[in-house]
């Protein structure tokens, strides 16, 4: 390995650790707003005044230097990699590997991860597939972007498919993703983003959802068809009532963003990935120099 | 909606004024527990080594540094989602005598009735605000089963620990069955035009 690449993968390695604890205590911006705004259009007494404490929180998480929720969550991360970056992905992910374990020690952060069977806890937030890194692969670039996505359990854990058949139609996943989201209550800590993921296969829905809660805040999806439906759900889920911390009132979700695939003439899946208020995400931009520079809004 | 302030331990009187939709702070000791603590307790039969007449649960795992031998510094403690765990909520009161179970989310209905027969209450906290609730926590005075870090039995002691809502009481109400009631029916006339 060349001395180069080596300071390359020091530098995702340092980027990766600063990602996930800057996630965890700082959200960003256009989330900030978003709850700034729920608070104002929130009527009920009891989801006033939980919109009310979610403000202080993340004042209070601001003013101790503390992160922002207890649950330091699974770190999932998302990568797109131009074609000439001189470091290989498998490095890449060493980098990412061994930046969480530093920021889980180094904090110290709560370490989440256990073996699936035996549910002994494998460490600092690592183990066997775990970060789960998703890749992205671009034509005529030179650089990396990172994107940490610390993801609590509470909201993973309310996470649906359904293989809707062509003849539900767009009715279909409507009823679905309703049905999901009234199902799930206050359990997943709403008011939070709803990610759709529609089309593709069953394991590939379910990624675009993933995709879709990471997205900046009231972003809409590029195609008009889409956008319009994430328009209709985010209307029709904030009439359901469930309101923040599922304790009743006017605002259910802050957001429905939805991904899309093409898919095979039979099929018509639909994943519910949600993501909790605490929506954390944060960014950096490595230049094949090892340069990097840290960005919120992608 | 009346506010209260307690102090637990408390009493099935303190526990019997509370109605669903009521504010409470609460001051005193309240106990960290999660899914692992209470799986050693009820389906491995280990006794709690400590006793829990009068217990606030909080359903938690913390973030902590170590300072020492059995010595922890809070760092971030919030609470956790409480419906996993709702098939413990009736042996916790009939043999244990705990009065409050609190977490985020709700316990489903099947909590109501055990809940009415042992004077017992559910208290929601907001979730994901645990860098509040971290300045409300004066000191983790205890900790057990330090080998299944993070998911320990501990003790903390806490000054206005809330705001906490009365979501599930004594009397058989439940906000989260009338909130999913309500919701399911608007549910029905949405689906319905579309």
């Amino acid at each position: 390995m060349s001395t180069v690449a080596t300071d390359l993968q020091q530098a995702v390695e340092d980027a990766a650790a600063h990602l996930y604890v800057w996630a965890l205590k700082d959200i960003p911006q256009d989330l900030r707003d978003a709850l700034a705004e729920a608070s104002e259009r929130e009527t009920s007494v009891p989801g006033r005044r939980v919109l009310s404490t979610i403000l202080r929180n993340v004042q209070v998480a601001e003013d101790e230097n503390n992160i922002v929720c207890q649950d330091t969550g699974i770190a999932v991360y998302t990568c797109r990699v131009g074609e000439h970056f001189p470091l290989h992905p498998s490095r890449i992910y060493a980098a990412l590997k061994t930046g969480t374990e530093r920021a889980t020690l180094e904090h110290p952060l709560r370490s989440n991860a256990v073996h699936t069977i035996t549910r002994e806890n494998t460490g600092p937030n690592t183990g066997h597939r775990l970060p789960i890194v998703h890749w992205e692969f671009i034509q005529d670039w030179d650089g990396l972007d990172v994107k940490c996505i610390p993801k609590g359990s509470g909201s993973e854990n309310m996470s649906f498919l359904k293989m809707c058949t062509p003849a539900d139609g767009v009715k279909g996943v409507k009823q679905f993703v309703l049905e999901s989201i009234v199902g799930a209550g206050g359990k997943p800590c709403p008011p939070g983003i709803v990610g759709v993921g529609i089309g593709g296969s069953a394991d590939y829905a379910m990624y675009l959802a993933k995709e879709a809660i990471a997205r900046p805040v009231g972003t809409r999806n590029s195609d008009p068809h889409v956008a319009k439906l994430e328009e209709e759900l985010y209307d029709l889920l904030n009439q359901t009532g469930i309101g923040p911390m599922g304790l009743g009132g006017d605002v259910t979700v802050l957001q429905c963003h939805i991904e899309h695939a093409d898919t095979h003439m039979t099929l018509n899946p639909v994943a519910v990935n949600y993501q909790c208020w605490a929506a954390r995400r944060a960014s950096a931009h490595v230049s094949p120099e090892g340069d990097v520079d840290y960005d919120r809004e992608f | 909606m009346a506010e209260h302030q307690l102090t637990f331990p408390a009493s099935e009187e303190d526990i019997r004024k509370l109605r669903a939709g009521d504010l409470v702070t609460v001051d005193g000791h309240i106990i960290g527990i999660r899914d692992r603590t209470q799986i050693r307790i009820f389906d491995q039969g280990v006794e709690p080594p400590l006793d829990l007449k009068g217990a606030f649960l909080l359903h938690t795992a913390p973030n902590v540094r170590k300072l020492g031998p059995g010595k922890y510094e809070p760092m971030c403690i919030g609470t956790t989602t409480s419906a996993r765990m709702v098939r413990f909520t009736e042996p916790l009161g009939r043999d244990y005598g705990v009065r409050a179970i609190a977490g985020k989310g709700g316990l489903p209905d099947e909590a109501i009735e055990p809940m009415a027969k042992h004077g017992m209450v559910y208290f929601a906290l907001v979730g994901g605000a645990a860098a509040l609730e971290t300045t409300q926590i004066e000191e983790i005075e205890e900790v057990y089963w330090e080998e299944l870090m993070p998911e320990c039995l501990w003790k903390f002691r806490v000054k206005d620990f809330g705001p906490l809502w009365v979501g599930i009481d004594s009397h058989g109400d439940s906000m989260y069955r009338d909130v999913q009631s309500a919701a399911l029916k608007k549910l029905e006339g949405i689906v319905a035009g579309l």
